[in-house]
């Protein structure tokens, strides 16, 4: 393990590569990040001397399995500070925690005239489950809008969120604009009316210390592969008397506690929430990325990032014809940036960046309706980790020179 | 530097019928319609042809796209206009089976005009969708074929 963040990348051998006989410089960290060989290594470990199902087999290997899972589960739940391990339910990812609140919470809860409030700047998973669950239920679903900055607007959440708000749904970081909402304050705006609140973790929880107890969120999901786990696992934490009122999500194996011809009754949570086997070895690798990021700290994670922001952003901005969206001052700016060249499309840009190297992401982010905002059809995006390097900066800064030069856009 | 390998992609002729594309606009007399949309970008083709006497008398476009999708609509209906269904229809399959892959004689790249250069698409495998959508969408207008869309063509 490296000691030192700033050597962190020499456990990470993806990144050690060439591309179109280039430096690799991976900039598309938003989209999912790459795994050091100490996460590999613990799926290897487990798959070569633990693996087995879990919860109900007697023999060695079954309780070795359950143990290594159920130690994920608490390792998950220091990690974002919940109350209980049992307020820690596994997912395939951040869109399925989300998909699971709206199906059932919200299944159970929305009635015809009541309103469902999210941001204008969601991504597509914290919107179409609510819009799909307005529709169903003949509910209103309100958009907080964003300031002229590109923030969540507050006086503007004041106004949406009234008494006849039920769930307020809200990401923690955007993936788009890099800004951090104030998702204390939104829950307690939503508590005082009376309503719940979700919060979309997906680029909060990989990048800074999250702590759900003091955030007061009611639910709150997030990816594991874009903090280091493999793919197709994540968790949704939910507060325990919440969890245990709402319906199952699926049914089948390992979520029962008794089974009938006619009727059957659920386990308790968070096994409730989990039926069929689940992603073990996915637990099991996400366990492992919390190992690493604790090692690293989760402070530390977020300074490295911000020293990347201070010294990319100014530049990027400094260049002419570059155009970067949500806030301009770096320190309100997380490791999420979104920018155009102007008279030419992003998907052209990425291309050109890859090949010099640069690992970007091109399109609408899955945040349509904030595109529309904002008045584009798509945008550049280039994001860090913790692992990237002033050198990946400048290559990323000298690419998108040399794409302006190539495309003739303006004075370089 | 890496870019030198743009080049390739990025051809002059390419960068030509994108800034300055041809029958961008809107037909009076349209007989044939049909919007596809890239969804992993966002894009859009709104394409209108007028069909008479089993040809393509006019065809036109609008839509925003990168330079890739701009400079194929541009060429392709450059290459249609003019002909009759069934050659568009061909020169459609063409550069479909192109983009996947499948190889065709060299009688029937000529076919394709000025478009035929848009072949050279399949080294760069994210960018084959930008090319072929306004082909797809020709395809789908001269065959009615107005279902949902889908994206598994």
């Amino acid at each position: 393990m490296a000691n030192n963040i700033n050597d962190a990348v020499k456990d990470f051998a993806i990144l050690k590569q060439r591309v179109n006989d280039e430096r690799l410089a991976y900039l598309d960290n938003a989209a999912t990040v790459q795994r050091p060989k100490q996460v590999i290594a613990a799926l290897t470990k487990f798959y070569e001397t633990d693996n087995a199902n879990v919860h109900r087999g007697v023999h060695a290997l079954a309780e070795r399995a359950t143990r290594d899972y159920e130690d994920a589960r608490k390792k998950v739940q220091h990690f974002i500070n919940a109350g209980s391990a049992n307020e820690v339910i596994f997912t395939k990812g951040c869109t399925d925690g989300l998909n699971l609140v709206a199906a059932t919470y919200g299944e159970q809860n929305i009635h015809e005239g009541d309103e469902i409030v999210i941001s204008v700047m969601e991504h597509h998973s914290n919107l179409i489950p609510w819009q799909q669950l307005a529709l169903r239920k003949k509910a209103t679903l309100k958009y907080i809008e964003l300031t002229a900055d590109g923030e969540l607007d507050m006086a503007d959440a004041a106004k949406k969120i009234t008494d006849k708000t039920k769930i307020v749904a809200v990401t923690h970081a955007s993936n788009v604009l890099g800004v951090v909402t104030p998702l204390k304050q939104l829950a307690a705006l939503a508590h005082q009316h009376g309503a719940i609140i979700v919060g979309d973790g997906a680029q909060a929880v990989p990048h800074m210390p999250v702590d759900v107890q003091d955030l007061d969120v009611d639910f709150y999901a997030f990816s594991g592969h874009k903090m280091m786990s493999p793919m197709g696992i994540g968790v949704l934490y939910g507060k325990a008397d919440l969890l245990r009122s709402m319906p199952p999500y699926q049914y089948g194996g390992e979520m029962i506690a008794d089974v009938h011809r006619d009727q059957s009754t659920w386990a308790d949570i968070p096994f409730k929430f989990e039926a069929g086997t689940q992603n073990i070895a996915g637990a099991v690798g996400l366990g492992a990325a919390i190992d690493y990021l604790n090692a690293l700290g989760m402070e530390n994670v977020q300074t490295k990032e911000q020293q990347l922001v201070d010294y990319t952003l100014p530049k990027l901005l400094a260049i002419p014809d570059v155009e970067v969206y949500g806030p301009h001052d770096p320190a309100k700016h997380t490791g999420v940036l979104a920018f155009n060249i102007k008279g030419l499309h992003p998907h052209d840009v990425a291309t050109a960046l890859d090949m010099d190297g640069v690992a970007i992401r091109a399109g609408h982010h899955c945040a349509q309706p904030l595109m529309e905002t904002l008045g584009l059809t798509a945008t550049a995006r280039a994001s860090f980790y913790f692992y990237n390097t002033k050198e990946d900066a400048d290559q990323l800064l000298n690419a998108i020179k040399e794409t302006k030069e190539f495309f003739k856009i303006g004075t370089i | 530097m890496g870019l030198s390998k743009l080049k390739g992609l990025y051809r002059e002729v390419i960068l030509d019928y994108a800034n300055h594309p041809h029958n961008k606009g809107k037909l009076t007399n349209s007989t044939n319609a049909m919007t596809l949309h890239n969804p992993t970008c966002g894009d859009t083709i709104n394409l209108q042809i007028e069909v008479a006497d089993g040809r393509v008398k006019d065809i036109a476009y609008t839509g925003d796209g990168c330079t890739i999708s701009q400079a194929s609509a541009s060429m392709m209906t450059d290459a249609v206009k003019g002909k009759t269904t069934e050659e568009a229809l061909e020169m459609a399959k063409i550069f479909s089976d192109m983009a996947i892959n499948k190889q065709h004689s060299e009688e029937d790249l000529e076919k394709l005009g000025d478009a035929r250069i848009l072949t050279n698409i399949m080294e760069f495998p994210a960018r084959i969708k930008c090319a072929t959508l306004s082909w797809w969408a020709l395809q789908r207008a001269l065959l009615k074929d107005d279902k949902e869309e889908s994206n598994n063509e």
